[in-house]
């Protein structure tokens, strides 16, 4: 069992006006040097499956079908073991 | 002529486009629930607007896999007039009908409003009964209308005359400020390069009938029907 985070985010040159609109309330706050905000979607996926390899692939084709939309946005995914599955 | 307005779980604008093209325009019309896996015999197809599944994830990447998908595709494909408004433009991204994709309006908030809109090219099946340059006034109503796409794409885009229509200012100046929503190169609507394949962000349906002091919407149901009954709605297709 492996669970996945991903975090889809606009690309970089992508204008982002939520984060630009959440780093001018962080100035208001009085939060100062925030040089950049960027807004994105975190998703865990939990995968019957235990190799990381064929893990990632599948992933892979999720993030480039669905999770993302590769014209405006990219990804990261990073893989863990299902926590009440680890052995220890 | 026979049309068919796809429904999806959250479309909220499939009933207004039925009642335009059926009591307005006396044309043929069925709803089409989205998990149908066929078409039947249509001669056009509009994806109409609201919030299919929610926006989850993001507007139009869910609805674009249910099951009707497959048959508006193979529709398309062959040439057959789809006609995507708002949210159906957005499920028509999604889906890979036309290029680009939308992100979230650049000032953050909904927009409702009408707005001026500039008849870029008046030679498609769905603008023939504009005049090229013309300006019409239309309701807008969307949060992720803000249309992008790489330049590459872009140029294509222009090259093959595939922006339909641009916000303007009530004189037809295409400017930043008569942009609401921050739109690439202020594009509301675009075509594919076939040409039969129709996304805008307006919504023509919501004026479309004396009743509601505003007709400027009907030529574009007007001009689909006549690109039909005259046999030109695949003329420019790709086989």
């Amino acid at each position: 069992m492996i669970r996945a985070k991903i975090h889809v985010t606009l690309k970089s040159g992508i204008l982002d006006p939520q984060g630009r609109a959440i780093q001018q309330s962080l100035g208001t706050l009085g939060f100062a040097g925030v040089t950049g905000v960027r807004v994105g979607k975190f998703l865990e996926i939990e995968l019957n499956q235990d190799d990381p390899v064929e893990a990632e692939a599948q992933l892979k084709a999720m993030c480039e079908t669905l999770l993302a939309n590769t014209v405006i946005e990219e990804y990261q995914c990073e893989l863990a073991p299902h926590p009440s599955r680890h052995s220890s | 002529m026979k049309w068919g307005v796809i429904v999806f779980p959250g479309s909220n604008c499939d009933r207004d486009c039925a009642h335009v093209l059926a009591n307005v325009l006396d044309q043929d019309v069925n709803l089409i629930w989205h998990g149908d896996t066929s078409l039947g015999n249509l001669d056009a197809v509009i994806l109409p607007g609201g919030f299919s599944y929610g926006d989850y994830l993001r507007s139009g990447a869910i609805a674009q896999l249910s099951p009707i998908m497959h048959a508006v595709q193979e529709f398309a494909r062959t040439g057959g007039l789809v006609l995507g408004i708002c949210n159906g433009f957005q499920i028509l991204l999604e889906a890979g009908l036309l290029p680009g994709a939308m992100l979230p309006n650049v000032g953050l908030s909904f927009l409702c409003d009408d707005v001026c809109v500039k008849v870029e090219n008046a030679d498609t099946p769905f603008t023939r009964h504009y005049e090229s340059g013309q300006v019409i006034r239309i309701p807008i109503a969307h949060a992720e209308g803000n249309y992008h796409t790489d330049p590459v794409t872009m140029a294509a885009l222009q090259a093959n005359a595939q922006v339909v229509f641009r916000y303007c200012r009530a004189d037809g100046a295409v400017t930043e400020q008569a942009n609401p929503n921050g739109s690439l190169d202020n594009i509301a609507g675009l075509r594919n390069p076939a040409g039969n394949v129709l996304g805008l962000m307006p919504h023509p349906e919501r004026c479309a009938e004396a009743l509601l002091n505003n007709q400027d919407g009907q030529l574009l149901f007007r001009s689909m029907i006549d690109a039909v009954m005259t046999g030109q709605d695949k003329q420019q297709a790709i086989p």
